[in-house]
């Protein structure tokens, strides 16, 4: 049977639907449970890079106390954190996550354009996470180069794992391009072509723009990872010479000739740079529809928002060399990659002004997916700030891999996005478990993230600026460090510890609402968008049950004045809208009646 | 609500924070102000909208929360607003670049009568080639390194006969001359940081990369490789000394030029004032150099005669043996005294070269399995039989006396050897001794290391 | 780079140009019967076009980059020039005439002509497999000559490049069976169709890639 995203179907069809737990569960073709499926592995993945950094935390706040830490483990630790977070947690959470759930749902279709090759995406991933954690397993451990593993180093005697673990590294990560090109056909293909009638493109919710130009990125830039990976490869293998260049390891000359490890770092970086991008712009699209919803207002300048993202994926492809200020390369190029990286500040700032307005004369209703929300903005203008300061090439001088790189990244990278991710499953678990999470429960993990997060990462930035460079296993004594600065990166590891055991709450809170959570009300926060509207919550295979839905409005008419009730789906057609007084009526009040109908 | 109030004590406490914690940059030592000057500037215009966004935010929260009976209001788009904000930001974001490039204008322009001094970076340690009296450097290739030829000089090339040699991590510089660094690496990514100069840049291999700048304070500053380069990365120290022109040029003069070093790795002992000079350390170190427990002396036989040699310089000049706690350290640097010049202690060294190698008796008793793990990280610079590598200035440990490796391993960790600030190499052991966190660890790995 | 750049550029422009053309004369807040009648799909065509459109692109970035890794590590000082294999460019005849089959066979597919379309996907097939043991003939000789991928960088990036050409034409060889499969069973005759016409145009693809892939090897 041909499956079409976009038809309406009968009962003959429903019988086709997925009866056993094998194909209902595990070789799901739904998006729904590939999402979930996605979110599982990259959550579970994610938890053990998240003790890695404790492990390393522990090492730089209380120095050679732990036996099991090493330079050779600790550095082994670094990698595995940064890629782990940057790739297979981030990477595959917001887009095979997030992505998957709510494109379909979103633009109102029953699945994706090719579920079978979404299904084989998730798969794939597994797999390429399956490859990533053996290498923990192999002679010599996982590679320790460094989550941007620069050659020579990364296969070069002098780094842990040159031998099997980073050939699993490269491998894995050839693997997991090719599941996430997978994936991204699909939503790039769903997004275009399978929207239900009604929804032009500038009625999408900002969630599926940022998941989108996120994909397009991703397709882009995706390719020159596997591009430098297959080359190092065979640098390691058959010893080409693409990076490696004639040298001297462990006081014996190797075999290569004039590599050029720049030659690397621009291909890297080429992927490197979109991907921040492929991480935050879908948080950006999360956290609007949050916000707007929460706030019970129309995101402002819905337009310039769209544009804005259009704007930084665009020109995500042509600021890649401000990591490489001080690589060695043509030092001319500063000047232009410095104008780039500056310019693209604009388009930001403009979406970080836009949801603080959307906020101004809102009726704000801080529940739990809100509190992160603010967080996230909160975060990202002092993430984005900081990045100013290391795009402005002549600052980076000094503070270029310092912990002032550590903090910002971690800023606008690691913590932001992270937040979005809770704004984001606080916000639509109602709709995916049919349960209502503990609100109490939230709030603590809520409170104890954020102020967690930012007394780890503040005061890192000031180690940078005292000149602590990063990826040291210890500082030791120097000439220029005070004492106080151990104190202060041991104040950080317990704050890190703090954060890292918070986050059980968030666990206990997910797995006690799917237990014995009250059941959600439908539509709970009073939404506009598709995916709340469902005539099943959770949604079944298929979504949307007989008949698609069509579309006639954006997907902000929140507090529309001269309606009734502050939110009008996009569903309801002109004609029907309520009418009623401007004021005075709240969703919860209307609540009722809409369900009624 | 909460959240209004702790977005305002966050931002206070923030800017609170900068002005008042200790933790701030390290005092410039260089010409680069400007540098300083714009980050000040940034640090303002970025500071004014992250205190200006947060409490309209923190503002609006407070203001717009859900109340009974509220409704937000409509408000689509508003251009006027929007544009304004992108001019605003606009000029504030031109505010802040066009000083940066200015400055990195000067940066990439490297004066003329900028001092040219090549530096030479390796797993996992620093070296300086000055160009000599001709104020040229000599060809280099990396396929020309050898142990005898450390930098890879092109024996045939006549300019480089007089290049100045420096194999110390320590550079010095004369203070106020604009000077430029040639970077070169023999092995992986490297970086050249000293933080009060502000500057860095990467060192690659197969290319020469530079950065200039003009030390402006005399002193001594820590020179730390900023990109990682494995596992000892965090060991690749050296320092910079900024001093007056003379002292310089008698720093110059003190270092051997590419033909002395020649000269001296031709050198060929007399054997029989060698003998004599060897019977002083006899005395401890046994007549076949094979050690004496009683005297506290390791069996020198067998150990490589550039770690032999260094250590001997080490004696001399106090870098090594001039702890208080150093016992046997100290009675070792009298001794040391007695090789009065390179000759002599080239001398000794021949004719310890010339003993039998006959293994040292196994004293220590550990758990070998467990030493064995901690000993992967040792295998790194020390090789996997324990055999040492020249190239990372590893001694050998294979078959020497194990005693005394266990008391130096106590003493690296507890700061006893490896503390003299121009012992760089013994900083580097104690770095990493430090991880053995107790002695049933040492031991492990001592007894690991004699089944070697 | 600058090769990759401009590709990407063309891609990232005509992409957002389409988009800003969608978007910027909208004014999404206002009711509109207009945009209520319009249909979910934004380009007139079926999802597997845009599929593989998409995935073109993706391909196109790949092998871009590769050229530009080409370019610029051609300035290296240990470069030296390959003599390519003359076997490459009977390889190149074959790469065109599957090409040209496969073209014959969307013609006759158009009129759904059973019989013409399984002997025009066969030779298409027939071809194409010519050609990957012609480039596998090319490795052969190199390896007799003892010019392995190590001995110089132009060499390894002959490997590399030829590799993942052959990859990509490999993975389109399974569509290929799978049609020559649906076609035998008497599929209906609009996905028999369709998946011809998406083969001819990834064909095509693939004969633009070597041509210009062998072009920047000879000339260089």
């Amino acid at each position: 049977m041909a499956f079409v995203a976009i038809a309406d179907r009968d009962h003959e069809q429903e019988h086709h639907d997925p009866q056993t737990f094998l194909t209902k569960y595990v070789w799901s073709q739904d998006h729904k449970v590939i999402a979930i499926q996605y979110g599982g592995i990259a959550i579970f993945v994610g938890l053990i890079a998240l003790g890695l950094s404790i492990l390393m935390r522990l090492q730089l706040g209380f120095p050679n106390t732990f036996s099991v830490i090493n330079p050779e483990s600790y550095y082994q630790f670094v990698t595995m954190h940064g890629m782990i977070m940057v790739v297979y947690l981030l990477t595959a959470l917001f887009l095979g996550g997030f992505g998957n759930y709510l494109i379909p749902l979103m633009c109102g279709s029953r699945d994706m354009v090719f579920p079978f090759l979404n299904m084989l995406s998730v798969w794939v991933y597994l797999l390429s996470v399956l490859i990533l954690l053996a290498s923990f397993f192999v002679p010599g451990g996982t590679t320790g180069a460094g989550w941007t593993l620069y050659p020579p180093q990364a296969i070069s005697a002098g780094t842990p794992g040159v031998g099997m673990g980073i050939i699993l590294m490269l491998v894995s990560l050839a693997v997991f391009i090719v599941a996430f090109t997978m994936g991204g056909l699909n939503y790039v293909t769903t997004v275009l072509q399978a929207r239900c009638k009604g929804m032009t493109l500038m009625r999408m919710p900002l969630s599926v723009w940022g998941i989108f130009m996120a994909t397009v990125l991703g397709l882009l830039a995706f390719p020159a990872l596997l591009v430098s990976a297959i080359m190092m490869i065979l640098d390691k293998t058959i010893l080409t010479s693409f990076f490696m260049p004639a040298m001297i390891s462990a006081g014996e000359q190797l075999s290569y000739n004039d590599g050029s490890p720049i030659l690397f770092q621009h291909l890297f970086w080429f992927f490197g740079h979109p991907e921040v991008y492929i991480v935050a712009l879908p948080a950006f699209g999360l956290v609007s529809d949050v916000l707007a919803t929460h706030a019970r207002k129309n995101i402002f300048g819905y337009r310039m928002m769209v544009w804005a993202i259009l704007a930084i994926g665009g020109l995500s492809f042509v600021v890649w060399a401000h990591h490489m200020y001080v690589s060695g390369m043509n030092p001319y190029f500063g000047f232009f990659f410095a104008t780039t990286t500056l310019i693209i500040a604009v388009p930001t700032a403009l979406k970080v002004y836009n949801w603080v307005l959307t906020l101004w004369q809102g009726n704000i209703h801080l529940r739990v997916p809100m509190l992160f929300a603010i967080a996230f903005i909160f975060t990202f203008i002092h993430g984005g700030l900081t990045g100013i300061f290391l795009g402005n090439v002549v600052v980076d001088l000094p503070l270029s891999d310092t912990y002032f790189v550590v903090a910002h990244f971690h800023m606008v990278m690691g913590v932001s996005p992270v937040l979005v991710v809770f704004a984001a499953i606080y916000h639509w678990f109602p709709l995916m478990s049919g349960k209502m999470f503990n609100e109490t429960l939230g709030k603590w993990h809520f409170w104890l993230t954020f102020l967690g997060a930012y007394s780890v990462y503040l005061p890192m930035h000031y180690l940078g600026f005292q000149g602590v460079p990063r990826r040291y296993f210890s500082m030791g004594t120097t000439d220029f460090l005070p004492e106080s600065a151990q104190m202060l990166n041991a104040s950080i590891t317990v704050s890190a510890i703090i954060l890292a055991a918070a986050q059980s709450l968030f666990f206990i809170n997910i797995f006690m609402s799917l237990w014995k959570g009250k059941k959600a009300e439908k539509n709970c926060w009073g939404a506009t968008s598709l995916e709340w509207l469902t005539p099943d919550q959770p949604p079944k295979h298929g979504n949307w049950g007989h008949d698609l839905p069509v579309v006639h409005r954006w997907a902000y008419d929140y507090s529309v004045p001269g309606q009734e009730q502050d939110f009008t789906p996009q569903t309801v057609p002109a004609s029907e809208v309520p009418v009623g007084r401007d004021h005075g009526v709240t969703h919860e009040s209307m609540l009722e009646e809409f369900q009624e109908k | 609500m909460p959240i209004a109030v702790v977005v305002i004590f966050l931002v206070v406490g923030s800017v609170v924070f900068h002005f008042v914690s200790p933790w701030t940059f390290t005092p410039l030592a260089s010409n680069w102000s400007q540098i300083d000057d714009t980050i000040d500037l940034t640090f303002w215009v970025t500071g004014f909208v992250f205190v200006a966004i947060n409490l309209f935010m923190a503002y609006a929260v407070i203001k717009y929360r859900a109340a009974p009976g509220k409704r937000a209001a409509y408000d689509p788009e508003n251009t006027k607003l929007e544009t304004w904000l992108t001019v605003f930001t606009t000029v504030g974001i031109v505010a802040m670049l066009a000083p940066g490039l200015l400055v990195w204008g000067r940066f990439v322009d490297v004066p003329d009568n900028a001092m040219q001094i090549e530096v030479l970076g390796q797993q996992w340690h620093w070296s300086y080639r000055l160009p000599g009296a001709d104020g040229e450097f000599g060809d280099v290739s990396a396929k020309l390194i050898t142990k005898e030829n450390p930098f890879g000089m092109d024996y045939d090339d006549p300019v480089g006969q007089d290049d100045v040699l420096i194999s110390s991590p320590e550079l010095h510089l004369p203070i106020n001359v604009p000077v430029n660094l040639n970077l070169r690496s023999k092995d992986v990514l490297h970086n050249f940081t000293v933080a009060q100069f502000r500057v860095k840049m990467d060192m690659v291999p197969g290319m020469v990369t530079s950065l200039w700048f003009t030390p402006t304070k005399a002193g001594r500053y820590d020179l730390l490789c900023e990109e990682l380069c494995g596992i000892a990365h965090h060991t690749m120290r050296g320092a910079v000394i900024v001093e007056e022109p003379e002292d310089f040029d008698n720093w110059v003069a003190s270092n051997p030029t590419f033909s002395d070093t020649q000269v001296r790795l031709a050198y060929n002992p007399e054997p029989n004032s060698a003998a004599a000079q060897y019977a002083v350390c006899a005395a401890c170190h046994g007549h076949q150099g094979e050690g004496m427990v009683v005297l506290n002396a390791p069996k020198i036989s067998g150990q490589s005669e550039w770690y032999l040699r260094k250590q001997l310089e080490n004696y001399k000049g106090g870098l090594r043996g001039s702890h208080k706690d150093d016992i046997y350290g100290q009675q070792m640097a009298p001794m040391s005294m007695v090789l009065f010049n390179d000759t002599a202690i080239d001398n000794v060294i021949a004719h310890i070269q010339t003993f039998p190698d006959n293994p040292a008796p196994k004293t220590i008793e550990g758990d070998i399995e467990s030493g064995k793990k901690t000993y992967a990280v040792c295998a790194y610079c020390h090789g996997g039989n324990a055999q040492g590598t020249k190239a990372m200035n590893a001694p050998r440990m294979a078959g020497m006396t194990d005693w005394y490796l266990q008391r130096q391993l106590q003493n690296f960790k507890h700061g006893i050897r490896g503390q003299h600030p121009q012992d760089y190499y013994g900083k580097q052991m104690s770095f990493m001794a430090r991880i053995l966190q107790d002695d049933k660890k040492i031991d492990d790995l001592v007894a690991y290391i004699n089944t070697l | 780079m600058t090769i990759t750049l401009i590709f990407l550029a063309c891609i990232m422009a005509t992409l957002i140009f389409w988009l800003l053309k969608q978007t910027l004369n909208t004014q999404p807040w206002v009711s509109d019967a207009e945009a209520d009648a319009v249909s979910g799909m934004s380009l007139n065509t079926n999802p597997q076009t845009i599929g593989l459109t998409t995935f073109l692109a993706v391909a196109t970035s790949m092998f871009a980059l590769f050229a530009s890794a080409y370019t610029l590590r051609m300035t290296m000082p240990d470069w030296s020039p390959m003599d390519e294999p003359v076997v490459l460019w009977i390889n190149t005849g074959f790469l065109i005439l599957a090409s040209v089959s496969y073209q014959w066979t969307t013609s006759v597919a158009l009129k759904s002509h059973a019989q013409k379309i399984k002997l025009g996907l066969i030779t298409s097939g027939i071809f194409s497999i010519f050609f990957l043991i012609g480039q596998f003939t090319a490795w052969q000789q190199l390896i007799e000559k003892g010019m392995y991928a190590s001995s110089n960088p132009s060499i390894a990036f002959f490997y590399v490049l030829t590799a993942m050409h052959g990859l990509h034409l490999l993975g389109g060889l399974y569509v290929w069976a799978r049609s020559v499969i649906r076609v035998s069973r008497d599929a209906d005759a609009e996905s028999i169709r369709l998946s011809v016409e998406l083969c001819t145009v990834y064909w095509h693809f693939l004969l633009l890639v070597w041509a210009l892939l062998f072009s920047l090897m000879i000339s260089t």
